[in-house]
């Protein structure tokens, strides 16, 4: 695998969380190729996050190395190649939507003109009209996480790291903005890694799925999903798709993964 | 709109007329009953509301009317007080944004802070407003209103420094990871995160700072003896309350008064500056 074709490449990555104690990551290797999807799955506490916040240079690994775009992930960070999403929404209550999605531009020196410019793009690229002046308090919660997308985006970073974007939504939000995100994929040609509890949203999501094991942290298997691109509302009905959803299942429990994530049942129905 | 100012204008009418009935119920019962704890009460001790109204219209030894003259000698301690808010405010912002950015600082400097307040601010205006008056700045001494906002500043900053302090800190830790993300430096994330953080905080301090300030104005004058102000007016009534109680009541009132404006141009600002979800405003 040439290492030019590789947006993140991560070897013989450990972190150890204080001295001698929690071992959250231990011996992964991953390489996320150009253009990928990327889920990252795993019962709590495997460590996605963190695995996550070490690809974006946020915390240093103990052990191993991690490039982006061929550099080291601290160089990375410096030149802007990725953009992040959080759980939470993370919106700056004293700027207006607008605001906020540049926020990125302001911190990269762009002019006004241009911020407006891109902001204007990025607002209709998350589907937002009229909604540039609002305070995110003003807005739902799925509404605030498409804002928190748009930042993302706002820089075209190469990179753009997910962690559980859509945890706190309810499902139908959650799919509707799971097909958003997949258009923006697809328009933006960036490089996704996605952090999810769902197996559903991960196969649905993605062109790879990294399953994770606990204590210590591990890479388990990876399932690549093979489903045809673009996807749409009829590919969860797919017999491929319970098919890889399944087997994602049957990784997780191999790994001991005893939480069901709330969707299962649901699958388990209409399978 | 229109409505809700209605509605407020009623509210504020009947908490007035609810003030008003406690005192003259409270000035009634106790005159009836003879009651003599925790003072005895008569027209000396709590003339009636209405008749403090009233001496508004009778003259001073100055010529002017109470009412004029105590709108003037207001002014002149609004004068002070403003201007030792003002800059109170500024140095306790600067102080906290600088003790919050320098650890070493805040732990070698906070205990003076906090043991410069411990001072009585009676021990301690005498001294500044006497060493200010030997400063010769442009050969002549700070005017008097300069010396007294000096002591206004001095209750002012403290809440400020305090309040700015656990205000910076408040930031998000999420929102700071993503200031890193963007490979912020430090004073980005100063002007872009932490300080907004802040601003709630930082007006809860002002509000308490805009009342203290009114306060140590007036303290300071009395003991600067400036007579021209709200302190000295006080002092002045306070010797001739026997012969004229309701002049110190009115005095007081002018003094509630301005404090109370104070207070609502720092709501006010507030208003305008701090937007936040209506919930979250501290
Ligand atoms: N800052 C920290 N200090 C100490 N231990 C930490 C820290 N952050 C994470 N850990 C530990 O590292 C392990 C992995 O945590 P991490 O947050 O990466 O898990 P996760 O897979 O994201 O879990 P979840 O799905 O619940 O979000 C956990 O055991 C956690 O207790
Ligand atoms: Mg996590």
């Amino acid at each position: 695998m040439s290492v030019s074709t590789s947006v993140v490449s991560i070897n013989g990555l450990s972190k150890v969380f204080g001295k001698g104690g929690v071992t959250a990551l231990q011996g992964i290797d991953l390489e996320v190729e150009r253009g990928e999807f990327v889920s990252l799955i795993g019962p709590s506490g495997c460590g996605k996050s963190t695995l996550l916040r070490i690809v974006g240079d946020i915390i240093a690994p103990t052990e191993g190395e991690v490039a982006v775009n061929g550099k080291p992930a601290r160089k990375a960070r410096l030149d802007r190649d990725y953009g992040i999403v959080f759980q939470a929404p993370v919106l700056y209550d004293w700027r207006t939507v607008a605001k906020n999605i540049a926020l990125p531009l302001e911190m990269l020196g762009w002019n006004r003109a241009k911020r407006a410019a891109r902001v204007r793009d990025m607002v209709e690229l998350v589907e937002l009209g009229g909604f540039e002046k609002h305070h995110p308090w003003q807005l739902s919660g799925g509404m605030q996480q498409r804002v928190s997308i748009a930042r993302a985006l706002s820089f075209s970073p190469a990179l753009l790291l997910m962690d559980e974007p859509f945890g706190a939504l309810d499902e139908m939000t959650r799919e509707r903005l799971n097909l958003e995100l997949l258009r923006i994929w697809a328009e933006t040609g960036s490089t996704v890694i996605f952090v999810t509890h769902s197996i559903s949203e991960a196969v649905f999501l993605s062109t790879r799925v990294v399953v994770m094991s606990p204590r210590p942290g591990r890479v388990a298997s990876i399932v690549p999903v093979d489903l045809p691109q673009p996807r749409t509302a009829a590919t969860r009905e797919q017999p491929r798709f319970f098919e890889l959803v399944t087997r994602v299942r049957e990784s997780l429990h191999a790994v001991g993964a005893d939480e069901v994530e709330e969707t299962l049942a649901t699958e388990d129905e209409l399978a | 709109m229109a409505a809700r100012v209605g509605k407020r204008v009623v509210t504020f009418l009947l908490v007035l007329g609810g003030l008003w009935a406690l005192w003259e119920g409270y000035k009634w019962l106790w005159e009836r009953t003879a009651w003599s704890k925790p003072f005895r009460v008569d027209d000396l001790t709590l003339p009636h509301a209405h008749a403090i109204l009233l001496q508004l219209g009778e003259s001073t030894s100055t010529g002017d009317d109470l009412w004029l003259f105590l709108i003037r000698a207001a002014l002149f301690t609004a004068k002070s007080a403003a201007v030792g808010f003002a800059f109170g405010a500024v140095v306790g912002f600067f102080l906290g944004v600088v003790l919050v950015q320098f650890d070493v600082l805040r732990r070698g400097i906070m205990p003076y802070v906090v043991a410069s307040q411990t001072i009585p601010i009676l021990a301690l205006a005498p001294i500044v407003v006497r060493g200010l008056g030997s400063v010769s700045i442009g050969g002549s001494p700070p005017p008097d209103w300069v010396r007294v906002s000096v002591i206004a500043s001095y209750l002012t900053f403290f809440p400020v420094t305090v309040n700015t302090i656990r205000g910076l800190r408040s930031a998000d830790p999420w929102a700071l990871e993503l200031m890193h993300s963007y490979a912020a430096r430090g004073w980005t994330v100063l002007w872009k995160l932490r300080v907004p953080s802040a601003l709630p905080y930082i007006f809860t301090a002002l509000k308490i700072a805009a009342t203290a300030s009114v306060v140590g104005a007036i303290i300071g004058e009395q003991t600067a003896s400036i007579s021209n102000g709200l302190g000295g007016a006080i002092l002045n009534f306070n010797q001739y309350y026997v012969l004229e109680p309701k002049n110190l009541w009115a005095t007081n009132f002018y003094a509630a008064l301005l404090g109370i404006g104070f207070f609502l141009v720092v709501l006010l600002a507030e208003k305008v500056v701090v937007h936040r979800a209506p919930e979250r405003l501290v």
